[in-house]
């Protein structure tokens, strides 16, 4: 069996195995597990998506939760009937043609991310001229003019009440679904010669345009492709928590993908993914210490905030100590499982 | 090949390079020497394309075609036409591995053969990337690095190649090794444009050279005229 095939059912393996996972948990999690087990798969497309962007082409972007919104926000609008938006919509009744636009959940999510995709293009252009931390201003100032925008928007968004009721399609199969589906297509993108492109910008943006490379061509396409992803992975929260309003989608929501990212390893995709289930798992595991505490005869209250104290320190920690994150940028592949001598090929 | 009449480069309020011509024939080995701030990495620059602001005429002819101005036109214009560049501080890329790294070299090409024929020609004149064509660009030492951006320039497979300061931070033996490849580089058929501080050895090579002094020429001749030259010798050689 050579390796393309010994790869190939490896891959084909661990996918039935996490479909037995989630067949089993199904059955026999209650629902708060599952409630964070789905978050898992939303957390690691979105870090997947900003991986791509700051981990792999090198643009600080703190934009996320804008394109997030818009995702968030057509899903809604695609997926709720015309008789639950009108009777919703009381600051302003709902434009037509959002009233009865609608469509199915698949379709959907695809739509949601492309619009942010869309929107995610024109500012690409004048925008991705900075560099380093300009960009970052710049893109975490778009973020809040979308926000400001669908706050306004009140006969298409509903403005500050949001949006409530949203039909909550994205179940574990959903999410696990389109998870594979990010996973999938940055593992064949990193690995083309379209990534290494990206990886050459980011290691050195005059070297490739010395090279003959038009980085700007480049830098676009991956801001685009990685609003996509983050436009799904905010169509899907949606349709998790069943509610969206503007609020939900300001900079702490971007700081939130960051941690996943960097805590992961700036770019490495294996560190994505496992960032984003330590972290949330962590996240939601220390809430045991806002609990009211009994020693003895002594009560203390729960505190409330102090697992995101712990959580910094934690942060504090990984950035003293291990800067380059759990992952760096190593990846863990079949090949460098089963045959270490053996160098590059397919990661999982 | 090449011809520069009246160069400007600006820098916002800075005239770093004040209207200078130079002309690189076919075949040869010219060298752009001076001190710090004279105007050569600025020249070399605004010939790769890097420069924004350049004013005057860069006359380029490729083998089989007629002359162009090709002053002003973008990095990826050049490298399409024929003109690499190896930049002034190697710009390796670190996180990704030597053979990566060549492979980025040959972008613009599409010829797949020619390609991998020309990297195994890198791999011959530089054993020592063949022996780490699987390690990441930022773990080679310094002259490795050269060796790679001198490769790396290569395998775009130009017709004239640019140096900037293939010898900065290296140790005399392996100046020598380099300015050795740099000569054989030139008897397979390429031009090169050499930028130097290294004013010996540069000299030793050229088959013509400029003398640049605050953005200007201050001397020129052949390579070896000026070896003999005493107000070089003062100047550079170190008397």
């Amino acid at each position: 069996m050579n390796r393309k095939t010994r790869n190939l059912a490896l891959t084909g393996i661990a996918i039935a195995l996490l479909a037995f996972f989630i067949w089993w948990a199904q059955g026999n999690l209650d629902g708060y597990k599952i409630q964070v087990t789905n978050l898992v798969a939303v957390n690691a497309i979105l870090a997947l998506s900003l991986n791509l962007i700051y981990g792999f082409t090198g643009m600080f972007s703190l934009g996320h939760a804008g394109f997030m919104a818009l995702g968030a926000y057509v899903n809604a609008l695609l997926t709720l009937t015309q008789d639950q938006k009108t009777t919703m919509w009381i600051l302003d009744p709902i434009a037509w043609p959002f009233s009865v636009m609608h469509a199915p959940f698949f379709l959907s999510v695809v739509c949601a991310g492309l619009v942010a995709a869309f929107v995610a293009l024109l500012i690409a252009i004048p925008v991705l001229r900075l560099g380093g931390d300009y960009l970052g201003i710049a893109t975490l100032g778009f973020a809040e003019i979308i926000r400001v925008v669908l706050t306004n928007l009140s006969s298409i968004t509903n403005g500050a009440l949001g949006i409530k009721g949203i039909p909550g399609h994205a179940n574990l199969w959903w999410n696990y679904g389109w998870f594979l589906i990010t996973l999938f297509f940055m593992i064949r993108l990193i690995n083309s010669n379209f990534g290494s492109v990206l990886k050459a910008i980011r290691d050195d943006e005059i070297a490739a345009k010395n090279m003959g490379i038009n980085t700007f061509f480049y830098k676009v396409v991956s801001f685009t492709v990685g609003a996509f992803f983050a436009g799904v992975g905010g169509a899907l929260m949606g349709s998790l928590t069943t509610t969206i309003d503007p609020k939900m989608f300001s900079f702490a929501l971007t700081f939130n993908v960051l941690m996943f990212t960097v805590a992961g390893g700036l770019g490495s995709i294996t560190g994505s993914v496992i960032g984003s289930i330590v972290i949330t798992v962590l996240l939601e595991w220390l809430r045991i210490v806002e609990n009211p505490v009994t020693i003895g005869s002594f009560e203390i209250p729960g505190i409330p905030g102090m697992r995101m104290v712990l959580f910094s320190l934690a942060l504090i920690l990984i950035i003293l100590f291990r800067r380059e994150g759990i992952m760096g940028m190593k990846e863990i592949t079949w090949d460098g499982i089963f045959d270490r001598s053996k160098r590059g090929g397919k990661s999982e | 090949m090449l011809r520069i009449e009246d160069l400007h480069v600006y820098y916002g309020a800075i005239h770093a390079v004040k209207g200078i011509s130079i002309a690189i024939p076919k075949g040869g080995i010219v060298t752009l020497i001076g001190a710090n701030g004279a105007g050569k990495s600025s020249t070399i620059r605004s010939i790769a394309g890097l420069v924004k602001n350049v004013k005057g005429r860069i006359l380029y002819t490729p083998p089989d075609g007629t002359e162009m101005n090709i002053a002003g036109r973008r990095p990826e214009d050049m490298v399409r036409l024929g003109i690499a560049m190896s930049p002034e501080g190697r710009r390796i890329l670190p996180h990704l591995t030597v053979e990566e790294n060549l492979k980025l070299g040959a972008y613009i090409r599409t010829d797949t053969d020619g390609v991998e024929r020309d990297r195994d020609h890198v791999y011959e004149l530089f054993p020592r990337l063949k022996e780490r064509s699987w390690q990441k660009g930022g773990t080679l030492s310094g002259g490795e690095q050269q060796m790679l951006a001198v490769g790396r320039a290569l395998m775009s497979s130009p017709h004239l190649v640019m140096l900037d300061e293939p010898s900065l931070g290296l140790a005399p033996l392996l100046v020598k090794e380099v300015f050795d490849i740099i000569g054989e580089i030139n008897a397979q058929g390429k031009t090169v444009l050499l930028v130097e501080q290294n004013a010996f050895a540069a000299l030793k090579i050229a088959s013509y050279a400029y003398i640049l002094e605050v953005g200007a020429i201050a001397l020129e001749g052949r390579g070896e005229d000026l070896l003999k030259d005493p107000r070089v010798k003062e100047a550079y050689l170190g008397g």
